[in-house]
């Protein structure tokens, strides 16, 4: 996996609470049989209109100011609903890299980290100050450092942010989680064995 | 030290644990489908791996397979992931269940009937409602794909140690609601993130004295609420569902033994507590598109002035503009043209006991297409083994074969825009089936009571025509 350690965007907005994974990535998209390629799909629904391919001019990130952005700033509960990795392949085939909620559903949250993808967690009053912010400002971006764990904008915002220290290495590194795992393979060993013994 | 019954199972699991690390975690039984496993299938292949304990390791086929004419699967990607999963498991040596054998059915069906989900297992599936076999006392829950090819190539999960939650059912339920409803009425009143990061254990006398399969509801929708995992401890109605099943352990007694040995010992914390009511407890009607926004069947579709945050406000307007209904308006004035009754919520054999004993004697509404979807090839034949099927057929509902179906609509079981769905599955998010269909989230004695009627009635006050259908 890439490593993940300074990254500058456009932010966008998705400004609903409970934005669920099949809002994400429809599941008549899941069909596909590789990780690629469902950028495309992003919030499919949202985005196109009932033709499927003419732009929902209604959908806040369709506008022109929001083209080439990669931080995607959300409401509570981000990616609830079903575990489909579809969901982090979507957000980040289509060019997001970071994103920002107050709080987000356990299998999407640990899905995102597996795929490079940076998942903020600020305050619900933070989070309101980044939409703000994005309204205010055509072009609004944010600079973020991993290794700091801080955020800042181009007005003189600074916010730091809090992160489990292993998931900020895990994305520091690019790190191979089964590879990690594989290091304690005599102890896997072991483990089974004792178990096909209490069997016999 | 005293403790839960997630503690025990947790920690009888651990391969490896270092401070400030996530734990290296045991997984005991992997259940696979089509959906999620194919890129994880992959990676094992461009990595060279191969799956470490194929035989802990089970597939099947049920988000995509069409409900009938099932052989022939008419979307050439729909049918390009059924047989990619065919092949993998040819490949690396998975068994699996496929559309040929009587077992294939919804994942989280199949692995209870064969015995294959047991007290004290850790068990993973690339599917949030994995959450569903916690019902034995298990510690069960989704992974994502990436996930999915480490318990592959591993046998084990990185794992954070989630906190315990007690969500506490006290109290008796009246006729006439149901598991579903005690769920529904839990996620309404905590919302659907009060128990993320947790692991719940359900207690209380409301929850002993459901049955296996209607455990298997609670537990089911606990990702609605946030939760990692829901858990029900073993009693003797556990022991019995899995006496005899074709995975149930040899020595079945000394497995017994130690299955009553995971029980939350007195004294042990959890870290958080919550407490439900079920004597009061009415029939629920999901009015939104989130599995919280619920409401008693006797009560009204809600304003959004109702709501004290300028967030819910503005959630509960999409909702209802989605939805495309009147705040005030009396949920058994709602109309609906679809039902479906199936998936792993509900549809394993007391619930089509249930809806088909409300069904009995009647018609299904000349507006309304209704399908009845059971959970798997098993279920199927008992139900007809039962007269279950004669009963739907007759009253005008179609009986399919088994499969996930119009829980997610991704075979060709799909709502048309604008229709509306009373339906026994988990989610009612937009679009979940459909594009533009709206779904009412309600109990199979509730989606049945709807398809006769054309509209939501209080099942409680339904006339059964004939004695209800017994097993």
């Amino acid at each position: 996996m890439d490593k993940f350690i300074k990254h500058s965007g456009i932010v966008a907005p998705v400004d609903r609470v409970n934005v669920d994974t099949d809002a994400i990535i429809p599941k008549q998209f899941l069909k596909r049989i590789e990780r690629t390629g469902f950028g495309q799909f992003l919030f499919y629904e949202w985005r196109f209109l009932e033709d499927g391919v003419t732009p929902n001019e209604g959908f806040e990130m369709n506008k022109e100011r929001y083209n080439g952005a990669s931080v995607l700033i959300s409401r509570a509960n981000f990616g609830c609903g079903s575990s489909r990795e579809h969901a982090p392949w979507a957000i980040m085939d289509y060019g997001f890299k970071v994103v920002i909620a107050p709080s987000y559903a356990d299998i999407f949250y640990n899905n995102c980290f597996k795929n490079g993808i940076l998942p903020i967690k600020l305050s619900e009053e933070q989070v309101e100050e980044l939409f703000q912010r994005t309204a205010q400002h055509e072009g609004y971006q944010l600079h973020v450092d991993l290794e700091n764990k801080v955020l800042r904008d181009d007005h003189g915002m600074e916010i730091q942010f809090d992160l489990d220290e292993h998931r900020r290495q895990f994305l520091l590194q690019g790190l191979d989680d089964i590879g990690l795992t594989l290091q304690h393979e005599d102890k896997i060993s072991a483990y089974e064995a004792k178990q096909a013994a209490k069997l016999a | 030290m005293a403790k839960t019954m997630f503690e025990k199972i947790w920690d009888n699991h651990i391969i490896h644990q270092e401070e400030g690390k996530p734990s290296i975690l045991y997984i005991d039984l992997h259940l696979v489908h089509e959906v999620t496993s194919p890129q994880a299938f992959e990676g094992l292949r461009l990595a060279g791996r191969k799956v470490r304990r194929p035989d802990l390791t089970f597939a099947t086929m049920d988000h995509n397979v069409p409900t009938k004419d099932r052989f022939n699967i008419k979307d050439p990607i729909s049918k390009q992931q059924v047989d990619t999963l065919t092949k993998n498991c040819q490949d690396f040596g998975v068994k699996l269940y496929d559309l040929n054998t009587v077992d294939q059915g919804v994942v989280h069906v199949m692995g209870p009937e064969l015995g294959l989900t047991q007290p004290g297992k850790t068990i993973v599936c690339g599917d949030s409602h994995t959450s569903t076999h916690g019902a034995f006392g298990a510690l069960a829950f989704g992974i994502g794909t990436s996930e999915v090819e480490h318990v592959l190539a591993t046998q084990c999960l990185q794992q954070a140690k989630p906190k315990t939650m007690e969500v506490h059912i006290k109290g008796k339920r009246k006729p006439g609601v149901s598991a579903k409803d005690i769920i529904l009425g839990v996620i309404s009143k905590f919302g659907t993130a009060f128990a993320t990061g947790y692991v719940i254990e359900y207690t209380g006398e409301a929850i002993r004295d459901l049955t296996m399969e209607e455990r298997m509801t609670i537990c089911n929708m606990s990702i609605e609420a946030g939760a990692r995992a829901g858990m029900i401890a073993p009693d003797e109605k556990t022991f019995e569902y899995l006496r005899g099943r074709e995975y149930a352990p040899q020595d079945y007694d000394r497995a017994v033994e130690e299955w009553k040995k995971l029980l939350t010992d007195e004294g042990a914390e959890y870290d958080a507590r919550v407490e439900f009511d079920a004597d009061e407890l009415v029939p629920q009607v999901t009015w939104g598109t989130s599995p919280g926004m619920g409401r008693d069947v006797t009560d009204v579709v809600p304003s959004p002035a109702d709501f004290s945050t300028e967030n819910d406000r503005k959630a509960a307007e999409k909702a209802l503009e989605y939805m495309g209904l009147t705040p005030g308006t009396k949920m058994t004035d709602i109309t609906i043209n679809r039902v479906f009754i199936g998936s792993c919520t509900n549809g394993r054999i007391e619930d089509l006991r249930k809806a088909a004993a409300v069904v009995k004697g009647y018609t299904v509404h000349s507006n309304v297409e209704a399908i009845v979807v059971p959970g798997s090839g098993r279920v199927k034949l008992q139900a007809e083994k039962e007269g279950l099927d004669k009963i739907f057929v007759e009253a005008g509902f179609e009986w399919r074969d088994a499969g996930c179906s119009m829980c997610l609509a991704m075979n060709p079981d799909v709502l048309n825009p604008g229709d509306r769905c009373a339906s026994t599955s988990n989610r009612n998010f937009e679009g979940r089936q459909g594009r533009g269909g709206r779904t009412h989230l309600v109990s199979p004695e509730m989606a049945a009571a709807a398809a006769i009627k054309g509209h939501f009635v209080d099942v409680r006050d339904w006339e059964f025509k004939e004695e209800a259908v017994t097993a």
